[in-house]
């Protein structure tokens, strides 16, 4: 045994009575923003501005809305005097009682002003000059009109020449929840609506944050259920967190923080937090933390599952019942013995490895003693709340990772049960809004979500069997054109950044990228045509609740002020490309963006019939209601016959028997493996070849963090110097390597190195660095990235199953910059 | 003198989001380097190795700090030019036409509450959000944080309701100029001058 000091040593020598002194900031320097009207300015600065500004000399307090991808929908009340947006204030309604909560929206919406009023605004239709690189950043502005007419030409000829699936829609999710404005799902934007006018475009499945756990639930329990919601683990004996972490990535006061926090709180449930990093829902609620390494979640359980079937603290009544493959008494027909999950756990199966805590120990680094007590206190507790994050499933074995903590809830006996769980993310009370804007897309095929730079650089190669294409055998043609609305997955969310970029650069392969967007983001860098968004503070839309644990809601963000410069919202920009196209009124059926609104809550309330009208919801801005407790699969609980789940055993599948066909049919690179059990894998660049490869022995992760959410608000000042983008680095790692706390390191291995400064750190596991996803990457002369983007590391490489994105799954090495 | 107020910070619920810091910011409309909340994170511990396996044992919570409008505001004893005063509720406020700018105050103060803002030339502090109190408002921090984790009032009402705590690490000693800052401690706080740990985020204070 020995220690390791995790005191980093960069700071204790500061006397005590200097609290704070340290970070005295010498007062001053540069004004926030220069002068001048929607010139990306803020209106006024200073104390004496400020009084004048007050509420109490504003022109009009108008509610809005901060729409990004964090799983919360916040509103805002926004102030107005002159024009102009002078201050951001939070909900004022309800209290603070899970249920009826006011919905505090968290410091990247208390910071919406910079967004709104940023120096990076896309300010006027865009063309790249011709003659220069994607990406080079040399740009003509052009009209309005010339920009629809380009794109309809474009669009017209691409169809005519490639068809319809050439035509592919990139996800995004930088405003979500709204109707009209939304970006996600592709379906059902407003660019999708166009499309579907002129015979459609290429889909894709699944997303960045969870393609693989819904590919796994599709296996495992027939579709995507989600589990228990936050509130309902009042009920449970035990909640278990694998890779979970509301307090970061879902941090509104409104939603998930404050029901997990509230619920921690006045009913103080046991809570143990399994992730490689010391997380803020770690800090904060866990009473145990247990600090896996990355990508070994299938390992760990299998331990725990070794501890519990030794001890017979598993449900086998429920196994029985419910479940189709722990043991060998309750197997698909024609599947040889040994391929039961006891069978793999007992070393009765093929590989002939008895799954002990020991031999979970030396995988995931966690002492078998502490996973036998892990197995003797989960064995023990009944219900058990067990949610997974999306952490665990973004890796390249993530589909079982997924599975693996599925199967520990069916262990446990507590699904559909309160109190319990299924071992999915939690779910939340919901509102069945409607939505009468989404039209069907003609084209039935679809690829992955991560699959679309393959699309573009061997289309015609990909098949279903090798690159899960659905609704054909194969690809009839590469990507030849891309929207790109409100996204960054075109260059700074996809992995390999530098490798995107190269693809990106040959137009003769792709030939036209659109982005819309608000900022310059790094996707609307490498665009074609760059089209102006206005923000949601700019135009109206209906949003359609986040998730926020027993509570439901509904918020009509307002108009708050007139779009800045000459930015044009995407609802006048595609009826201004159907008009060039000879749709029209197709596209709009002579409705304004809100007479839209106004349909979407006249149909929503056919199904909420308490929902007030529009005119009184407008006056509200925010409307609640107290739901209930989500219970995951309850009904399945009750009675399993008369509520089979959408499996083909109607049963959960530990053994899944599609999977089996697969793991024999499907065509995969070599060190890939699908397996019908959710067994731990060993993969490229996993745990396991982290401790021999020399060159590059660190895992690097990406957690959420409170700067962004993804990359928006990635440029907004206030956030950046608030929460600085700094990798993550144990104590011990950092020492080894002569790294004191905020120093400028480089992480790097063959494809790509990022700059930034270090926060040494207890708070994560030795051997790991955690990159926060999301910032924008910014090359220097040398090809070095100073903006810190993690995907300047990952790879392409999907997932076997999901074929989706295994972004968590990378070595890298660590030295001072 | 009506009664004093004074902040509630429960440490047991701070995420150390900065809500709170931003939601100042943005009402105070305050330029570029002067933050009036913000947020420590103290941190420490150690992992014991066993062969391939590690335990950790680590620590870590925020601390969330303004101006405490201290009984003994060192600021107003050492400001020069009298532009220093504190209010009827003990809430410390700045004299704009009589201060200089000097910065003594800023020195003194062992928060490092009062700050200079380069805009105006002057000093520059938390009021408690004077305008909205007026209003019957909270200020707002309080009204912002995400996670309850603020409140504030007469400190003889908080200290009733949660006792008398005000210092922690990486707090300096109460002593010195007695703040009326009332703190619910996370699990792991340690007591003012025992600490064990490191300021994580000194750059971002």
């Amino acid at each position: 045994m020995s220690l390791i000091e995790a005191s980093s040593g960069a700071t204790n020598q500061i006397g005590r009575r200097s609290i704070l002194k340290w970070g005295a900031v010498a007062g001053g320097g540069a004004a926030l923003v220069g002068t001048g009207s929607y010139l990306g300015v803020l209106p006024g600065v200073g104390e004496a501005n400020a009084a004048q500004l007050s509420p109490t000399n504003a022109d009009k307090t108008v509610w809005s809305s901060c729409n990004v991808n964090c799983g919360s929908r916040c509103p805002l009340r926004m102030v107005v005097k002159d024009g102009q947006i002078t201050r951001v204030l939070q909900d004022n309604t309800g209290d603070d009682s899970i249920g009826t909560q006011q919905i505090r929206a968290c410091v990247r919406g208390r910071s919406i002003r910079q967004r709104i009023y940023n120096p990076d605004r896309l300010k006027t239709p865009m063309r790249r000059r011709p003659g220069t690189l994607r990406g080079e950043g040399k740009w003509d502005e052009i009209t309005w009109d010339e920009a629809y007419e380009e794109i309809a030409q474009t669009l017209t000829r691409l169809i005519k020449d490639h068809g319809n699936e050439s035509i592919y829609l990139n996800y995004g999710t930088g405003t979500l929840g709204g109707t009209i404005t939304r970006s996600w799902p592709p379906a059902q934007t407003p660019v999708a609506r166009l499309m579907n006018t002129i015979g459609g475009y290429l889909n894709h499945y699944g997303d960045y944050s969870s393609a693989q756990i819904a590919g796994a639930a599709s296996h495992h329990y027939g579709g995507w259920i989600g589990s228990n919601s936050f509130d309902d683990a009042k009920n449970a004996k035990l909640q278990i967190m694998f890779g979970n972490n509301p307090l970061e990535t879902r941090m509104s006061g409104g939603g998930e923080t404050f029901v997990t926090q509230q619920t921690k709180k006045l009913h103080n449930v046991r809570t143990i937090v399994i992730d490689p990093r010391y997380s803020e829902t770690a800090q904060n609620i866990a009473d145990l933390w247990v600090a896996n390494r990355p990508g070994t979640d299938a390992a760990l359980v299998a331990g725990i599952a070794h501890t519990m079937i030794t001890l017979g603290l598993h449900d086998q009544e429920f196994l029985d019942k419910y479940c189709v493959g722990f043991d060998e008494d309750h197997m698909p027909q024609g599947i040889p013995a040994g391929n039961s999950y006891k069978s793999y756990i007992m070393g009765q199966g093929p590989d002939g490895i008895e799954k002990t805590p020991e031999w979970a120990a030396q995988i995931t680094g966690v002492p078998a003693a502490q996973i036998v007590q892990l197995g003797r206190e989960i064995g023990a507790a009944s219900p058990v709340a067990i949610t997974q994050g999306w952490g665990p499933q973004r890796h390249a074995n993530g589909e079982n990772q997924a599975r693996a903590i599925f199967t520990l809830a069916a262990l446990t006996g507590s699904v559909g049960v309160p109190g319990g769980g299924t071992g999915e993310r939690e779910g939340s009370f919901g509102l069945p809004m409607a939505n009468p804007f989404a039209t069907d897309n003609p084209v039935e095929t679809s690829i992955s979500v991560y699959g679309w730079t393959d699309a573009v650089e061997r289309g015609p190669e990909m098949t279903a069997l090798a690159d899960g294409v659905r609704g054909k055998d194969k690809l009839g043609t590469g990507i030849k054109m891309i929207w790109q609305y409100a996204g960054n997955a075109l260059v700074n969310q996809h992995g390999d950044i530098n490798r995107t970029v190269k693809l990106l650069q040959d137009d003769t392969l792709c030939e036209m990228i659109v982005v819309i967007d608000n900022h310059m983001t790094v996707s609307a860098r490498y665009a074609d045509i760059l089209l102006p968004d206005t923000t949601n503070a700019e135009q109206i839309d209906v949003i359609q609740q986040g998730s926020a644990g027993s509570m439901g809601y509904s918020i009509v963000a307002d108009q708050v002020i007139e779009p800045l410069y000459n930015c044009k919202t995407t609802y006048e920009m595609m009826t201004g490309i159907a008009q060039k196209l000879g749709v029209e009124q197709e596209f709009t059926e002579g409705k304004t963006q809100e007479d839209w609104v106004r349909q979407v809550i006249d149909e929503s309330r056919e199904n909420i019939p308490e929902l007030p009208q529009f005119d009184e919801l407008r006056e509200m801005g925010v409307w609640k209601v107290k739901g209930e407790s989500r219970v995951a699969l309850a009904d399945f609980r009750t009675d399993p016959q008369a509520n089979p789940l959408e499996t083909p055993s109607g049963k959960i599948e530990i053994f899944s028997e599609a999977l089996w066909n697969i793991s024999h049919t499907w065509e995969l690179p070599a060190g890939d493996k699908i397996t019908a059990l959710p067994e731990h894998i060993d993969t490229w660049e996993g745990p396991t070849e982290a401790k021999t490869n020399e060159r590059f022995p660190l895992q690097v992760i990406g957690h959420h963090y409170k700067q962004r959410t993804h990359s928006s608000y990635g440029n907004v000042k206030w956030l950046a110097d608030a929460h600085p983008q700094v990798v993550w680095v144990n104590t011990a790692d950092a020492s080894a390597r002569g790294i004191a706390n905020d120093d400028w390191v480089e992480v790097f291995n063959d494809r790509g190195r990022v700059q930034l400064q270090a926060r040494v750190t207890a708070r994560i596991a030795p051997g790991v660095l955690s990159v926060p996803q999301g910032a924008w990457f910014k090359p220097d002369a040398a090809g070095i990235d100073q903006g810190g983007s993690v995907n300047t590391l990952t790879s392409w490489h999907p997932s076997p199953i999901a074929k989706g994105n295994a972004q968590h799954t990378t070595l890298a090495q660590l030295k001072l910059a | 003198m009506t009664e004093q107020l004074g902040f509630l910070f429960d440490q047991s619920l701070c995420t150390g989001c900065k809500a709170c810091s931003i939601a100042c910011t943005d009402k105070h409309d305050l330029p570029e380097g002067v933050t009036w909340r913000r947020v420590a994170e103290y941190t420490g511990g150690t992992w014991q190795k066993d062969g391939d396996t590690f335990i950790p044992n680590v620590f870590t919570y925020y601390t969330s700090i303004s101006c405490n409008q201290c009984v003994d505001p060192i600021c107003v004893q050492v400001c020069p030019t009298t532009a220093m005063s504190e209010g009827e509720d003990g809430v410390v406020t700045i004299d704009q036409d009589k201060c200089v700018g000097c910065r003594y105050c800023e020195w003194a103060c062992p928060y490092s509450a009062p700050q200079f803002n380069a805009e105006t030339g002057h000093m520059s502090k938390c009021d408690m959000c004077a305008d909205y109190r007026a209003d019957g408002e909270d200020p707002a921090c309080v009204a912002a944080c995400p996670s309850r984790a603020l409140d504030w009032g007469p400190i003889d009402e908080l200290r009733a309701e949660h006792g008398d705590l005000a210092g922690v690490e990486p707090l300096p000693d109460p002593s010195i100029t007695r703040p009326n800052l009332v703190i619910i401690p996370h699990r792991d706080a340690q007591p003012t001058g025992t600490g064990t740990g490191d300021i994580a985020n000194p750059k971002e204070l």
